[in-house]
């Protein structure tokens, strides 16, 4: 059963909840203690999130602080070290291929760079998931990707290859192929990259429209402040692989709009919400090992 | 101390390297392994799909492109053949053993061998540019994320169409070799040479032909396998693509000698 879904516009859509999630509702999605090394540096360092049904979750954070690697590793893509993800209540790491790819079948990615097939139309595309995973006929498929198309606002380039279409296209494009097989859960990875404002603000639109449409779970990994307040229900932040705060898209915009002087954490994230060119996040940057270096570059360490 | 550290580096390089050679062709093992089993489950299991279509699409790919440069390098090779030969044979009387000679070397080794260093170039580069790039692209992550099993999906119809292709191209080859003994036989002087094909086919014997196809499979193996890892392990962008491609090239034909060297060794010891 779906949740019903906050309205975005809501000054206080989690009002009764501090943390945004239903304690009722199972989550379809439960990071829980997830460590993942590449070498000896820990990316992610004990992540924990839940993300409850029909909700759209934003995971935010800097570049290289490991929101990829936690996409990576909710999509099955990538294998912890430590720790677990579950999806519709399955550890993913203990499912059998078969029993991963019936998983993988009831979600769908939007990659950064849409991923479309480039010996492919953009209906082939589409049409490859259903092709692939149902016994429809050619005829059925043909009027499904039509539909998909149009749910994305391209329709009319179903027989264009991917290299002769836009960027923002060949996002819809994408989204089209991630919504082929109706999935209950959707996952973005930087949706509005490399989009200009008002193409970035009609993909979030179109992310709306389908979470509201089709009910979904969306989780959306991103960096783009303005997209993420304006299609968050609750928002986690990560930093140097650890995950700082999780909560309501309210408790997010109260940080951002305070005034400094909390604690570390809050300025923290007060800064990358802001986009402050000086706090802790750049203080951090700056003053680690940068005296041994200089020392040590001149031999006089 | 410094010297002992430079040492201890130096052992540490080559633990590495070591580390490196095994990890590569495990992987290499692993993806065959992983071939295999999705190949006998395409033929043997109604679960699994059998992707005759692109199979035959990759046959075309790799084979028709590559048919004018095999036929133009083997007949080159038979024209070498017989013209480094003549001279030599030529003070003994024994000048019509040319197509002895070329029928033994073509079949049995340069047949195949030439054939696979072509096909190294022609299928293995663009498999693994091809992988690559759609690496790079996150095509490969996009068929996992809709549950397409990417060797099932991409290796399999390029490893077999490669491994067929290589077969077919060898006995086209073999024919090549020996058709340009006889075209420079016939440039030399037909007297010469006379009864050339008569000769090749009493010197041939069956397993001429056999050993030199059973090598020429393990070729077109081991140039889709290498392709296919380069291309699936492909990192740092457009810069990665170039590197497994050339690397691809490079591999391929170390391996392709290295085999035939092997093959040479087992069929000596067996009298094959």
């Amino acid at each position: 059963m779906k949740a019903a879904l906050p309205d975005p516009t809501d000054e206080n859509p989690n009002a009764a909840e501090p943390t945004g999630i239903a304690e009722a509702e199972e989550p379809v999605i439960r990071v829980a203690g997830l460590v993942k090394r590449f070498g000896d540096r820990a990316v992610l360092d004990g992540v924990n999130l839940e993300v409850a049904p029909g909700e759209t979750m934003v995971v935010m954070g800097a570049s290289g602080c490991g929101k990829s690697t936690l996409l990576g590793h909710m999509i099955g893509t990538l294998w912890p070290d430590e720790g677990h993800v579950e999806l519709f209540g399955q550890n993913i790491s203990q499912l059998t291929e078969e029993q991963l790819d019936n998983t993988r079948k009831r979600f769908g990615i939007l990659f950064q760079s849409g991923a479309l097939f480039n010996s492919m139309t953009v209906g082939e595309n589409v049409a490859l998931p259903l092709r692939a995973h149902t016994d429809l006929d050619a005829d059925t498929i043909d009027i499904i990707v039509r539909i998909k198309l149009e749910m994305v606002a391209l329709r009319e380039a179903i027989d264009l290859m991917p290299a002769d279409i836009s960027g923002g296209m060949k996002k819809r494009a994408g989204l089209a192929r991630a919504i082929a097989l109706e999935p209950e859960i959707l996952f973005y990875d930087e949706p509005s990259a490399g989009l200009d404002p008002v193409t970035s603000a009609e993909i979030d639109q179109l992310m709306m429209d389908l979470s509201r449409k089709l009910g979904v779970t969306s989780v959306v990994v991103t960096h783009e402040m303005d997209s993420a307040f304006r299609i968050a229900d609750r928002m986690a932040m990560l930093d140097l692989g650890r995950m700082l705060k999780v909560g309501t898209r309210k408790q997010f915009e109260e940080i951002r709009d305070s005034w400094s002087g909390d604690d570390e954490t809050t300025d923290l994230i007060r800064q990358f919400l802001r986009g402050d060119p000086t706090g802790p996040i750049t203080d951090r940057r700056l003053s680690s090992g940068y005296e041994e270096d200089i020392l040590g570059a001149a031999g006089l360490e | 101390m410094a010297a002992a550290d430079r040492q201890r580096n130096r052992v540490e390089a080559v633990g590495a390297t070591a580390l490196c050679a095994v990890r590569y062709a495990g992987g290499m093992a692993l993806l065959l392994a992983d071939v295999l089993r999705w190949t006998v489950l395409g033929i043997f299991s109604s679960k699994v799909e059998f992707r005759r279509r692109e199979l035959a699409h990759q046959i075309r790919r790799v084979g028709i492109r590559s048919i004018g440069v095999v036929v133009l390098v083997q007949l080159f090779i038979g024209v070498i053949l017989a013209l480094q030969m003549t001279p030599p044979l030529e003070p003994w009387g024994q000048v019509d053993k040319v197509a002895n000679i070329i029928g033994v070397a073509g079949f049995r080794m340069l047949g195949p061998i030439i054939t696979a260093v072509v096909l190294s170039g022609f299928a293995g580069a663009s498999i693994a540019a091809e992988i690559g790039t759609m690496v790079v692209a996150e095509e490969i992550d996009a068929l996992v994320a809709i549950a397409l099993n990417p060797v099932r999906y991409l290796v399999v119809p390029r490893v077999l169409a490669t491994f067929i292709v290589t077969l077919l191209l060898t006995v086209l080859a073999d024919l090549m070799i020996g058709a340009g003994g006889y075209l420079t036989s016939l440039l030399l002087g037909p007297a010469s040479y006379e009864g050339y094909w008569q000769r090749m086919q009493q010197q041939l014997l069956y397993r001429d032909f056999v050993t030199g196809l059973i090598q020429a499979g393990v070729f077109g193996l081991l140039i889709s396998i290498i392709a296919c890892y380069e291309g699936l392990n492909v990192r740092g962008g457009a810069e990665g693509v170039g590197r497994a491609t050339t690397m691809t090239v490079v591999y391929s034909i170390v391996a392709i000698i290295a085999a035939a060297c092997l093959f040479t060794m087992i069929f000596y010891i067996f009298e094959l």
